[in-house]
């Protein structure tokens, strides 16, 4: 018997994140390392807890190992509860037939069983690629306030940006009257963050007509959203204030962590009241030698720099060897640097080597034609030789050696 | 050796009178060290890699932070349904554990109710990664009725620390409580390994003859009667037995051949999580040769130094030769060296202290300086 809860939460975990190319090869995107010793699922779920929410369905399906042994019990997370907690919902086979998640609402179809169990008055819908604090218990206050059927968490970005955004059309009131995707011609700027508060009943039936419909792709913003709004449903506009990125692509992802080094960017990692929660290593505190410099950096535990780190994310059980230099870069876990290799304006993707001498990335201002300027990433466990070179916006997923070399 | 068959029994506050202030309000136990750990932490690690699941933690006075440390042991892997960790606190209100065979007395239906055959008795005062399985297996090969750690050492200010001479066959053949003030020799690292029959055996024979002190009163006293086996530690390891060496300890610690040999891939020291973000280095931090936890914040100079979870260093302020504990706040153009700064101190702007490498100031728990 499960006792009734008011709110469930849904985390939608299974996109291949293709867009984030070589670091999402062998990892699910959720899984991918974020900030120094964080997983990008750790801000959703952190939230979930800091919020009061106490049952969370994750919805996995591309690459689940990493992230199902991640989620684990949810222990880190506190979310290890008697009979609620968190609960990882890969797809399954049925009586009748077994289907892959076809789409968002789908994934969400096929696991109404899990959330009826709890009887619920509310469904909030996550994803799993966003970076961002939220207290999503004041959303689903405003949710009720309203009376409404779904409501829509939305951030009030640059109109010039706004195109590049699903955006939202309002009311006065904050009701929603329409949604556009991607508008050439915005009439708003209030963008979806894909975070979505559901009166549970109303869900229920919008997904069975959903399933119902051959021609629906079965997925929230394009099928069951816009029916929900064709039918007259009350929707609103929850007005989110803060920092918020969606990680999806190597700039973003590369941007987002860099952000952690801003002191005036609003997304405090150390606040007490409101902690991210992640798997923990075991490793002891990182060190620092004499010779080495650090300066406007993240490092967190089992680290050992004896090189220059400047602006940069070093995650877990990384080695920077005495003359290496790091900047503008992110080392994560067991990424090892050696004599003498410099590494910059880059992605380093788990336990990947640079042997000596060996050059990672480009500075912009050092790039012949800006055009061809991007962030290097080197995918999980690769080795980029002595005396190599990988240039700017190079995506490696094959050991590299240096031109000549054996 | 079936692992189910051996019990850890922890002792963290034997050696409380020897750490001065650093213990006034926690058991050696309890004391951190090495920017993230508590003392405890290295004993509990050993005996979990050991395989044993079953541990009991015999407190005596101020154990608040250790439970607060210890939690339920899911940081050890000992929240198990079957054993796990157990609290052993006094029993009666009216009395302190006076030594060793009061507090094994106050817990004899523990014991009893165990049905584990093996015990392994351990104090918390020495730093190592110390494979406790080969101890064990030497142990049971050995037929002894009791097996002593030990380390050849030579160590300052260990008075009434155990001695102990094996002969070549690794018996003990001599007792000595050291009275002098620097002391080269086999000391015994408080770590025994006994059938849990012969320890309640002793202990009901002591209890019956009123006698008190473990080492002396049994040990000692009884060398020729009873089998009693050394085994050398060879696993690094460091013995606190005061602040100097609490000081030199975490020191150590800044040698790459000391961390390499403690905190062992495979093997790693288990301690409370704290949640801390990744520690953070501003644009005019200088650092070196320095130990830096999570949650640090770092922007002033720091070196020579260990610096735990969630301090924070100024900026302009300069830490050499410190030891920084959790969440210890060192203002800004602050100067400090040769200092032990407690959890949660707070230094203010522009105040300096040094003390001196033999003899560093230590500044209490809470304190504004």
């Amino acid at each position: 018997m499960f006792r009734k809860q008011e709110c469930v939460a849904m985390l939608l975990a299974g996109g291949q994140g293709s867009r984030l190319y070589a670091l999402t090869r062998r990892i699910a995107k959720p899984a991918v390392p974020f900030g120094g010793k964080y997983r990008i699922i750790d801000f959703p779920l952190s939230n979930c807890v800091n919020s009061g929410i106490e049952t969370v369905g994750v919805l996995t399906q591309y690459q689940p190992l990493e992230l199902n042994d991640y989620i684990g019990s949810g222990q880190p997370w506190d979310l290890d509860r008697l009979d609620a907690g968190v609960h990882v919902l890969p797809p399954y086979q049925r009586n009748r037939g077994a289907d892959w998640y076809k789409g968002t609402a789908n994934a969400i179809y096929q696991n109404m069983d899990f959330i009826a169990r709890y009887d619920p008055e509310y469904v909030l819908v996550l994803s799993g690629d966003h970076i961002y604090k939220m207290n999503y218990a004041k959303m689903i206050e405003a949710h009720k306030a309203n009376n409404a059927a779904c409501t829509i968490a939305v951030l009030e970005v640059e109109m010039s940006e706004a195109s590049r955004f699903g955006i939202i059309n309002t009311r006065e009131d904050d009701s929603i009257y329409e949604f556009e995707e991607k508008p050439a011609n915005p009439k708003s700027n209030l963008a979806s963050m894909g975070i979505y508060v559901f009166d549970w009943k109303k869900l229920r039936a919008y997904l069975e007509a959903d399933e119902q419909n051959p021609d629906s792709s079965n997925d929230f913003g394009k099928d069951v959203l816009p029916a929900m709004l064709a039918g007259g449903e009350r929707m609103f506009a929850y007005r989110f204030e803060g920092y918020w990125k969606d990680v999806g692509t190597i700039d973003s992802l590369w941007e987002a962590n860099m952000d952690l080094l801003d002191p005036k960017v609003p997304l405090d990692l150390s606040d007490k009241d409101w902690r991210i929660y992640a798997r923990n290593t075991g490793l002891p505190p990182h060190y620092v030698a004499d010779g080495a410099t650090v300066q406007n950096s993240l490092i967190t535990e089992g680290c050992n720099i004896y090189g220059n780190v400047d602006f940069s994310v070093i995650f877990s059980g990384v080695t920077v060897e005495e003359g290496a230099e790091v900047r503008d870069s992110i080392l994560m876990p067991g990424t090892h640097i050696k004599r003498g290799a410099c590494v910059q304006y880059a992605i380093l993707a788990e336990n990947t080597v640079v042997e000596e001498n060996a050059t990672v990335g480009e500075r912009p201002e050092s790039c012949d034609n800006l055009e061809n300027w991007g962030v290097s990433v080197i995918a999980q466990g690769i080795k980029v030789g002595a005396n190599a070179v990988v240039l700017a916006r190079a995506m490696i997923e094959e050991d590299v050696q240096a031109k000549g070399a054996k | 050796m079936q692992k189910n068959q051996v019990m850890g029994l922890l002792f963290p506050n034997m050696g409380d009178s020897t750490l001065g202030d650093l213990t006034a309000h926690r058991s050696v136990g309890s004391t951190p060290f090495g920017g993230r750990y508590r003392l405890i932490d290295f004993p509990l690690s050993n005996m979990v890699h050991a395989g044993i699941s079953k541990v009991g933690v015999i407190t005596k006075k101020n154990y608040n932070s250790l439970m607060d440390h210890l939690g339920s042991g899911k940081a050890w892997d000992l929240s198990r349904k079957h054993e796990g960790l157990y609290y052993l606190p006094p029993r009666g209100s009216d009395h302190l554990y006076e030594g060793r065979i009061s507090s094994l007395a106050d817990i004899m239906s523990f014991l009893q109710a165990s049905k584990e055959e093996i015990v392994v008795l351990s104090d918390c005062y020495t730093v190592g990664n110390i494979d406790l399985d080969q101890m064990i297996s030497h142990h049971i090969a050995g037929g002894a009725d009791i097996t002593i750690g030990y380390v050849h050492t030579t160590l300052r200010g260990a008075i009434d620390r155990m001695l102990v001479w094996p002969d070549q066959d690794g018996r003990i053949t001599d007792i000595v409580f050291n009275q002098a003030e620097e002391a080269e020799g086999n000391f015994s690292i408080g770590l025994y390994v006994m059938s849990k029959a012969f320890l309640i055996r002793i202990i009901k024979d002591a209890i019956g003859r009123n006698l008190t002190h473990f080492e002396r009163d049994i040990l000692q006293k009884h060398i020729a009667s009873l089998h009693i086996a050394g085994y050398e530690v060879k696993e690094l390891t460091m013995m606190i037995c005061s602040q100097e060496q609490y000081f030199a300890a975490n020191m150590a610690l800044l040698d790459a051949e000391v961390r390499n040999k403690l905190f062992l891939p495979g093997r790693p020291i288990y301690t409370k999580v704290r949640d801390c973000a990744p520690a953070r280095y501003g644009l005019n931090s200088v650092v070196s040769d320095s130990l830096v936890g999570d949650g640090a914040k770092i922007n002033g100079t720091v070196r020579n130094s260990i610096v735990f979870r969630d301090a924070d260093i100024g900026r302009d302020a300069v830490v050499e030769n410190c030891v920084v504990m959790q969440g210890a706040i060192i203002g800004e153009r602050a100067q400090l060296r040769y200092t032990i700064a407690d959890k949660n101190v707070v230094i203010r702007e522009g105040r300096a202290l040094q003390g001196c490498e033999s003899y560093p100031i230590y500044i209490a728990k809470n304190t504004m300086v």
